[in-house]
């Protein structure tokens, strides 16, 4: 695991959020090589979304820093975090429901491109992530599982080079996680991705390096198996730990 | 939209224009478009940008009353129009960035916008005296200012355009900036704006300035209510403080809902028709039959007419019109379309729904 803090893509450094007394996050450092594919994961609690909100830049860190391709982004704004190349997937499906797929991937594609270019990266997507068929149908009216889908189209069309991707298979049957899985790893030739995540079998799919959050703290690193079987994470996971 | 969708709209319009005069009186007709006008700007603001603005009126009024007083000090009509554009609209973006840049969103957009245009109706009340005075114009408090110069030809200040020209005139008009806002939603900027109708987190996480482009939105939207004040001003010849009023801003409200938010034909029938019927109830013949116990008193007659929409016909009528005709809808046919309309608005109340 390459873990150079020069070539970090994303890098935090001794990150706390404070609500009241109760700290979410505790002084986390972290670092993302450009095109590693990192795994979140921690139990209820230990600060997997706090952290990732304050990436997003929709929460404001109590301290420290984050740099994101050596830009300070404590305090930016989404759009300005969103406008450096980063491709954003929130925990419950964020879509234009009332727009149709093709729309709400247009509108993402616009953003760095020209109209026409725009239309060419839609039909390119709505290929990529097997959806062609209904581009023109509203997306409110579309299963959970293919609104997921959706959204991974909108961050896919705006060419991101960083994607951050909160719960991708919340809710997902297993067919579906299973293209999700496919269509990160192939996200991953071209982008540096974090995942957050608790399924473990999604985790497993993916295979790759993981990040244990628990209280606040990093509690470990490591490479997908030998973090899972690591005891001090799976008692963390059943509660036992202090 | 498409050159073909223009040209048969200017067609249908050039048809009603010249055939309204045959029924209607046309200075009535003149204040009906001037309501179009500001339903559209309520129609494109609400329903297409998601800003529930209360207060639509106050870019309405004020379009009005700048008309009225640079009238009067230069003694010509065009510096006026350009003024009733320019300064709503300026107001506008003024006012929206503070309440976009400041986060305020939904009822509490409502309550500023409402108050901000309450706050110009009391205050334009209170201009009777000899020191509110802006260069030759008295403000003139509820007495409000007559007598400025109405339209004329360009360069020749004796023309007057008004009775059947003005009509035409205000009609053209409306019709211009109907298919000015019909072009812009068309345009990335107006199909990004009705992305963030939908989902502003979305279209924020895009890389989107989401304040930027409301800020842009409701200043366009105070432009066309500022151009509206500005014709209304010129049928009326008397601009008063009732424009800002509270009556005038939930009837606007109401012009949308009955016509169909999310659509922009839709609230401009509704202003006609409605602005219409507010004029018959206000005959004389009306009040005489049921003397002082009128039940046809045009506030009790709107609240009913709203609240059977609502029960009975949420989306309004255009919506529905345009869902019997076809699948096919018969606005822009980009993102906003009449038969989602009802889907939408639930999943907004319940966005993860």
């Amino acid at each position: 695991m390459r873990r150079g803090a020069r070539d970090g893509v994303v890098e935090a450094r001794g990150l706390s959020v404070r609500f009241g007394g109760v700290a979410a996050l505790d002084a986390v450092d972290f670092t993302l090589a450009d095109r590693e594919l990192r795994c979140l994961i921690g139990p209820n609690g230990a600060g997997k979304s706090t952290f990732f909100k304050c990436l997003t830049g929709v929460l404001r860190p109590s301290e420290g820093d984050i740099r994101i391709r050596g830009v300070d982004c404590v305090g930016a704004h989404p759009h300005r975090i969103a406008g450096l190349g980063v491709g954003i997937k929130t925990q419950v499906p964020s879509v234009m429901n009332g727009l149709s797929v093709r729309e709400n991937i247009w509108i993402a594609a616009r953003k760095r491109n020209s109209t026409r270019e725009a239309n060419r990266i839609v039909a390119e997507t709505l290929e990529r992530i097997g959806i062609s068929d209904s581009a023109g149908e509203p997306v409110g009216n579309l299963a959970h599982g293919r609104r997921q889908l959706v959204e991974f189209g909108t961050v896919l069309a705006g060419d991101p080079w960083l994607i951050l991707l909160d719960e991708p298979a919340a809710g997902l049957t297993a067919e579906e996680a299973e293209r999700a899985v496919d269509i990160i790893v192939e996200m991953n030739d071209r982008a540096a991705i974090i995942v957050v995540e608790h399924d473990m079998h999604f985790i497993r799919q993916l295979a790759k390096t993981v990040t244990v959050l628990h209280q606040g703290r990093i509690l470990t690193e490591g490479h997908v198996d030998s973090v899972l079987s690591d005891p001090l994470v799976r008692d963390v996971y059943l509660g036992k730990s202090q | 939209m498409t050159a073909r969708q223009t040209l048969t709209a200017v067609i249908v319009a050039a048809i009603v224009m010249f055939v309204l005069p045959v029924f209607f009186d046309v200075l009535n007709l003149t204040t009906f478009a001037a309501y179009a006008l500001l339903a559209l700007s309520l129609g494109f603001v609400w329903g297409y940008g998601g800003i529930l603005c209360f207060g639509q009126t106050a870019f309405y009024g004020l379009g009005a009353y700048v008309y009225a007083m640079t009238a009067i000090n230069t003694g010509e009509a065009w510096s006026g129009v350009f003024l009733a554009i320019v300064i709503p609209a300026a107001f506008a973006a003024v006012l929206g960035a503070m309440m976009f840049y400041g986060r305020l969103s939904d009822v509490y957009l409502a309550v500023v916008t409402l108050v901000v245009s309450l706050i110009l109706f009391r205050f334009m009340n209170t201009t009777a005296g000899e020191q509110y005075i802006i260069g030759k114009a008295r403000m003139g408090g509820y007495n409000g200012i007559p007598g400025y110069p109405t339209l004329h030809i360009p360069g020749d200040p004796e023309a007057y355009i008004y009775d059947e020209n003005l009509y035409y005139f205000t009609f053209i008009v409306l019709v211009l900036c109907y298919l000015l806002t019909r072009w812009l939603l068309g345009s990335p900027f107006g199909r990004i704006l009705v992305g963030l109708r939908e989902n502003e987190q979305r279209i924020e996480l895009l890389g989107y300035d989401v304040r930027a482009r409301k800020t842009a939105a409701f200043a366009f939207g105070g432009a066309l209510a500022g151009l509206a004040g500005c014709l209304y001003a010129n049928a009326a010849e008397i601009v008063t403080p009732e424009l800002f009023g509270l009556g005038l801003a939930a009837e606007i409200i109401i012009w949308v809902i009955v016509g169909g938010a999310g659509t922009l034909i839709g609230p401009m029938i509704g202003a006609a028709v409605l602005g219409y019927l507010k004029f018959v109830l206000g005959l004389r013949a009306i009040k005489e039959i049921f003397g002082k116990d009128n039940p046809l008193e045009a506030p009790l007659v709107f609240g009913t007419i709203l609240i059977l929409f609502i029960l009975f016909l949420p989306r309004g009528v255009a919506p529905t019109v345009q869902g019997w005709l076809s699948r096919a809808p018969l606005g822009r046919g980009g993102p906003a379309r009449g038969g989602q309309r009802r889907r939408t608005r639930t999943e907004r109340a319940r966005p993860n729904a």
